[in-house]
């Protein structure tokens, strides 16, 4: 790893000001993803702001609408919390699925929307609930949040604050996970919010995407047979050694289909 | 850059000047000499880091030093007592014989007394989902379950 400034703001304005003035600062929230790229020299800061102890940053609020969570929030904390489980159950089962136990105490929800990892699995709740992103500058809805390959619509020394979730009739995420990452291969988040429906994947592209056509069929008819038999196309889909576009674009249709079984349950 | 970090390390309080680029693990290895911590694959997948930071298990080699600023770390030379008997997770390690060549066996047991903590009566299923972020080459995870469900119902005075 190479040598960095390191910075410990009291506050999120004080970070985000240290952030914008510095030459190439890094946000460090969690560090399960940053570390790990800065120890490989894939991220090479000049200057590291950790959030860790600016304490208003994390929290669940819960009302009779929406789930609100900290940028700061572990993984662990939501998906062991009795108040999202009972809001939507889907978005606790989904933070209880990123990485593994160790993981999940440290990774927080802001982190991985920055970092955008297209394998990542937040992006698909974000996406597939229509989420609102709070940040230091304003709000981001989340169909203009996700741009592309590890790219948001964040600005530098711009810093996530809060994520709040709208809560669906019903939802459910199903994910078909590397073994030996726990990554999503491809996951698919599906929600029926009531004034429609919404389908958002991750894995499978650059970034989590929507899936205009399963929505509306979906919207027509909330049940597993109104996907089961749609062929996704496979174009401009990851392919890597672990699974061609291909196949993902196969699994989509099968992560789909399960996903609304698992709501309708 | 050079910061001082201090933290409590199996409760004793330690303070010492850092390169800010130092690894929690590093720090507590090589600045604190306490070596039953291991490092595996040092990319966060096989656990052997672990330690319990606050009272939760994390991986020590995905963190820098001064993100534990201010924390109470346990790592597993501070699970037995100071008379040195065993802890109930280490002693049904012991027992059911949860290991081999025993490299991952300190990240295996901190996050196994983390899990039985949070958890008690758990599942078999469920011992083996909580090992999704600890890896064993040699033992197949047979006797590390087993020894996982024996130390949990130790530590749950059953």
């Amino acid at each position: 790893m190479h040598a960095f400034n390191y910075h410990r703001p009291s506050n999120v304005n004080d970070a985000a000001a240290l952030a914008a003035k510095s030459v190439d600062a890094k946000i460090l929230a969690g560090g399960q993803s940053l570390v790990q790229a800065m120890k490989l020299r894939l991220a090479a800061p000049t200057d590291i702001v950790d959030l860790g102890t600016i304490k208003d940053l994390a929290g669940i609020k819960v009302d009779a609408k929406s789930v609100t969570i900290g940028a700061m929030t572990r993984h662990a904390e939501v998906e062991g919390s009795a108040e999202v489980k009972k809001a939507i159950p889907a978005l606790a089962a989904l933070a209880g699925m990123i990485g593994d136990r160790q993981v999940r105490n440290m990774g927080t929800l802001g982190g991985a929307l920055a970092n955008s990892d297209p394998a990542a699995d937040y992006p698909a709740a974000v996406l597939g609930l229509g989420a609102t992103i709070t940040t230091t500058k304003g709000t981001h809805a989340a169909d203009k949040f996700f741009k592309g390959l590890y790219e948001t619509a964040l600005r530098p020394g711009e810093i996530i604050t809060s994520v709040s979730f709208p809560i669906p009739k019903r939802a459910a995420y199903m994910k078909f996970k590397n073994q030996a990452s726990r990554f999503a291969i491809v996951g698919v988040f599906v929600a029926d919010t009531g004034a429609g429906v919404r389908v958002a994947v991750t894995g499978a592209g650059p970034c989590a995407l929507r899936l205009a056509e399963m929505e509306k069929a979906l919207s027509a008819k909330f049940a597993p047979e109104s996907v089961a038999s749609l062929k996704i196309k496979s174009d401009g889909l990851n392919a890597d050694l672990h699974a061609s576009a291909e196949y993902r674009a196969h699994l989509i249709t099968v992560m789909a289909k399960r996903a609304v079984e698992a709501a309708m349950k | 850059m050079a910061v001082k970090v201090s933290m409590k390390v199996n409760g004793k309080a330690v303070s010492e000047e850092v390169e800010t680029r130092t690894l929690l693990v590093t720090f507590i290895r090589e600045h604190l000499h306490l070596t039953g911590t291991h490092v595996g694959c040092d990319t966060a997948q096989c656990g052997a880091c672990t330690v319990s930071m606050n009272g939760k298990a994390v991986k020590a080699c995905s963190m820098l030093a001064m993100q534990a600023e201010g924390a109470d770390i346990m790592t597993i030379e501070g699970v037995a007592k100071a008379d040195g008997t065993l802890h109930p997770m280490q002693a049904a390690f012991k027992e059911h014989h949860g290991l081999q060549c025993g490299f991952c066996t300190p990240g295996m047991v901190m996050n196994a007394v983390d899990f039985a903590t949070r958890h008690p009566g758990a599942s078999e299923q469920e011992v083996r989902e909580s090992l999704e972020g600890n890896l064993c080459r040699c033992t197949g995870y047979h006797n590390i379950v087993k020894s996982i469900m024996a130390g949990s119902k130790a530590m749950a005075g059953k």
